[in-house]
Order: structure tokens, then C-alpha cells, then sequence
């Protein structure tokens, strides 16, 4: 552990997002993007609830077999970069650092706080309770989002699947409800990044400069907690 | 300003033709329905824009998209489990009478006629002699209460009885170690299936629904019900059984839809 930590101070400082986990989230977000749409044409075929088809316009494929054609396509796509994206949040210490602890008192105050206008983005480098809430959220419903795809799509190798989530057409509602969850999330998400555009510029160009001790306290804070 | 004559087109004849054409060809004239030729043309005429932007930039995604789509075949080959049950259901959960499903409409199906009706056999097959559907009847029969899942996404289940694919094409002699068993309809309509799918416990040649002969929409008198792929690769209105090692690209498949289609 001194070791390790002597390492770590020694390094150059970086970047509050480093390259390669800039380049995840941009494939993550258009791979996203393209699952979403696709998904729509596919769903379009047999919907789910009778008020509710998505216009051809913002739907990608020509029919139904083209959408499905992208939907296995960009599946690799998002698995791939999905995994590599858990290593390194796992292996570098990032989620632990970024994204831990939630704590259910914060998450109230900063509610309140994001509502009535008041929420304060003065440090970048921090994220407040709702942010890691949401980004935490989002990532499990990605992870669940995969694991409901691989139950439709192989009902019988994986029916022990199925049947934990209720059978094939309540694995079909799961998925269905997963895909409303990330948009809801992309419409919060990308909203809020507009209110706060260095937030953006951050997620390109890597945002202010972290010092090594201040990732090393954030990570005994972590550990700590 | 005086007044001129309209001009002459230079696509007008010079001699005009002779009008018995019109009424020799009455009856096609009048059938000729401009309300479908107007349509046709608008459609026409979407077509051109697109490829005013990119039919060959299209052709180039699809190209592609296609390729992915070969590479899920064989992952999906890969996670077939040649001796995974598909889950089974009780009779009170089967569904009377099944969903329809072909590539038209159901007032559209074309019933077999039985008489002169038999089922062809060819390719890498021993035996290759025609069987009556008596023949059929009286071989050993397997029920199976699987359900059947439309690429679409709707499920439901039924109750299919008849000889078992594996059982049958041993008795013909059939090469098991080629690679696909296609099925060639009487709609014109062929699918194909791999080896290992083709053999599977749950894949039968269904003559029965509910313990009753199918009925002409579900594909009468003989149809593939198989376990382990989605609806489409289930062949209705069986004309012909062929066991080959050159892949055999069925009606969906030319459409774009994924080959092998495992669930």
C-alpha cells in the first residue's frame, strides 16, 4: 500500500477524465445511441403497448431486419467498450474515487438543492450525490440492459434467465423498461451538461488537472469509507 | 402577335397509330388501373431520391452489416447446446388455434392438395424415395408443448406432434455429418437449417397440432417445428426435404434477417 502510493505521487498529474476513458464514453454514448434507435424499429414490429410506435424518423434501419442487423453490430460495440470501461474504473481506483460513497442524506440535500436552483458546480473534479447516483444508476441499468439482450435473445440456452426475470415476454417489458430508463437518463444528463457546457468541454479535452495528492487523499477517503 | 400553331414535339409520331390497337386491346385498357400506375410512379419516384443520395454507400452498410451478421452465425453455433431442453409446457397453457404467420396474409394461403402430394427427398440421402403422408402418419409420432418466438417478439405456446427430425433422417439414410437440411415449401418459400439444430431432441416434422391433423393455414399437411430457433426457420407446407453441404440462402435470409437465428 506505501508502495503503491508512492508510485502514484511520483506520476505526472492528470487529467480529471483521462484519454482513454473519454474515448469509452463517446463509443459508449454513439454505440448507446444506436442500440436505442435500432431497438425502436425492432420494437415497432410487435409493440409492446398499443399507444406507442416510434416514428420512422428517428428509428435507424430501413425494415425491421436492418435494425436488427445494427442492433447485433453495435451489441459487440457496446459489450467490448462496456468491459474494457469496468476494468479501468475498477483497476485505477475511479469508481471508488468518483462515484463512492452515495450517501442517502447528501442525495436528499442535493436534490433539494438541484431544484430550487442552488446546486453548485464550483469543483468539476467532485461529483455531488445526484451526479454519482445517476452515473452509478446508469451503469447497472447498461450491465442490466445486456443481461435482459442476452435473454431475448437466446431464451432457450439461457432459460434459466428467462425465468428469473418472469418469462420471455416479461424479459421482452424488462428490456423495453431498461431503454426508457437510459433515455430518461441521456435527456437528464445531457440537459444538465448543457446548463453547466464546461462539463462538455471537460468530457473532451480531459477538464482541470488533478495533483497526485489529491488522488491519493480521495482515494484514502474511499478506502476510509 | 399572330397566332401560332402548337409546336411540334419532337417526340411526337410523325404518323399517328392506327386506332384499331384500342379496340383490339379494350379489355387490358380498361383493366389497367391508373390509380395503382400513379402510385407506382410516386414510388418511383421516392425511389430516385434515394438513390439521388447513396445507393451504393447503402449497398456498402449493408455489405457490411451482412458480414457482422455471418459472424453472429457462428458465435451463435458456438453457444448452441446441442443437448439443452427448451423448456416445456403443460396442455391447458397451448393456445387453439396457433398464430398465423407466412410472408403474406392468411386469406392468401395456398392449401396443398394431397392428391399427387408426397414429400420429395434429395442430396446426401440414401434413400431417397418420396414418402405419402400415410407413410408419414404411421411413423413413430413425438409430442412437443414448446413455444414458438417470433423474430417479431410475440411468443405463444402449441402443441406439435410428429416424426422426429434426428429419427427420420437416420431412417432415410441421411448424411448426418453434412452440414444443413433445407426445407423447400410450397409457397415458394425455403429455409435452411444447420446439422446440429436439425438433429436436436426437440426438432420434429409436425403433421399434428393439439392432436389434429394441421390445418392449411399452419401449414398443412407437413411442417418443421423446431425447439431451438426462432418462428421463421419453421418451415410450413413442407414440399421437399433436401440434406446438402452448400448453404442454401432461405426466403428471410435474402431479406436481410440473421441465418441462423438460435434462441
Amino acid at each position: 500500500m506505501v508502495a503503491d502510493t508512492h508510485i502514484r505521487a511520483e506520476k505526472p498529474t492528470r487529467r480529471m477524465h483521462p484519454l482513454p476513458l473519454r474515448i469509452m464514453h463517446w463509443i459508449n454514448a454513439i454505440s448507446m445511441i444506436l442500440m436505442v434507435m435500432s431497438g425502436w424499429k425492432i420494437y415497432n414490429d410487435e409493440v409492446i403497448f398499443g399507444f406507442l410506435h416510434f416514428p420512422d424518423e428517428i428509428t435507424l434501419g430501413i425494415w425491421a431486419q436492418h435494425a436488427l442487423q445494427w442492433h447485433f453490430f453495435v451489441m459487440w460495440i457496446l459489450v467490448l467498450n462496456g468491459l474494457c470501461y469496468l476494468a479501468y474504473g475498477f483497476f485505477t481506483g475511479r469508481f471508488r474515487r468518483m462515484l463512492l460513497p452515495i450517501r442517502l442524506r447528501e442525495i436528499i440535500q442535493e436534490m433539494v438543492a438541484a431544484l430550487t436552483f442552488r446546486l453548485k458546480h464550483t469543483d468539476l473534479t467532485h461529483y455531488n450525490a445526484v451526479q454519482k447516483l445517476l452515473y452509478l444508476g446508469v451503469i447497472l441499468i447498461i450491465v442490466l440492459q445486456v443481461v435482459t439482450g442476452i435473454a431475448i435473445w437466446k431464451p432457450v440456452q439461457f432459460s434459466g434467465l428467462v425465468s428469473l426475470l418472469g418469462g420471455f415476454q416479461a424479459a421482452r417489458l424488462v428490456h423495453f423498461i431498461g431503454m426508457a430508463a437510459i433515455v430518461l437518463f441521456f435527456v437528464v444528463h445531457v440537459s444538465l451538461a448543457l446548463l453547466v457546457p464546461k462539463t462538455i468541454l471537460a468530457m473532451l479535452t480531459g477538464g482541470p488537472r488533478i495533483a497526485p495528492a489529491a488522488r491519493r487523499d480521495a482515494d484514502h477517503a474511499g478506502t476510509n469509507a | 402577335m399572330s397566332i401560332r400553331p402548337p409546336a411540334r414535339s419532337l417526340f411526337r409520331p410523325k404518323v399517328a397509330p392506327d386506332q384499331s390497337v384500342l379496340t383490339e386491346h379494350k379489355e387490358l385498357i380498361e383493366s389497367i388501373e391508373r390509380r395503382g400506375f400513379l402510385k407506382g410512379t410516386l414510388s418511383l419516384g421516392a425511389l430516385t431520391f434515394l438513390s439521388g443520395c447513396n445507393i451504393s454507400d447503402r449497398d456498402a452498410v449493408q455489405s457490411f452489416l451482412r458480414t457482422i451478421s455471418s459472424f453472429n452465425d457462428r458465435v451463435q453455433s458456438l453457444l448452441f447446446d446441442p443437448n439443452r431442453l427448451a423448456p416445456t409446457y403443460s396442455v391447458s397453457q397451448v393456445v387453439k388455434p396457433p398464430r398465423f404467420n407466412a410472408y403474406y396474409e392468411i386469406e392468401r394461403v395456398m392449401p396443398i392438395d394431397l392428391n399427387g402430394w408426397k414429400l420429395e427427398l434429395s442430396g446426401l440421402i440414401q434413400d431417397k424415395r418420396s414418402w405419402s403422408l400415410e407413410q408419414i402418419y404411421a411413423f413413430p409420432e413425438q409430442e412437443e408443448i414448446i413455444k414458438h418466438i417470433c423474430v417479431e417478439g410475440w411468443d405463444y405456446i402449441g402443441q406439435w406432434s410428429g416424426p422426429n427430425l434426428k429419427q427420420f433422417l437416420t431412417k432415410i439414410g441421411a448424411d448426418l455429418t453434412a452440414k444443413y437440411v433445407v426445407f423447400h415449401c410450397n409457397d415458394n418459400y425455403s429455409e435452411c437449417l444447420d446439422m446440429p439444430s436439425a438433429l436436436h431432441p426437440q426438432t420434429i416434422l409436425a403433421t399434428k397440432y393439439a392432436g389434429e391433423p394441421i390445418t392449411d393455414p399452419y401449414g398443412f399437411p407437413l411442417r418443421l417445428r423446431t425447439a431451438v430457433k426462432i418462428g421463421f426457420k419453421n418451415a410450413k407446407w413442407i414440399r421437399a426435404i433436401e440434406v446438402t453441404n452448400s448453404y442454401v440462402e432461405g426466403f428471410w435470409e435474402k431479406q436481410g434477417f440473421n441465418w441462423f437465428s438460435g434462441i
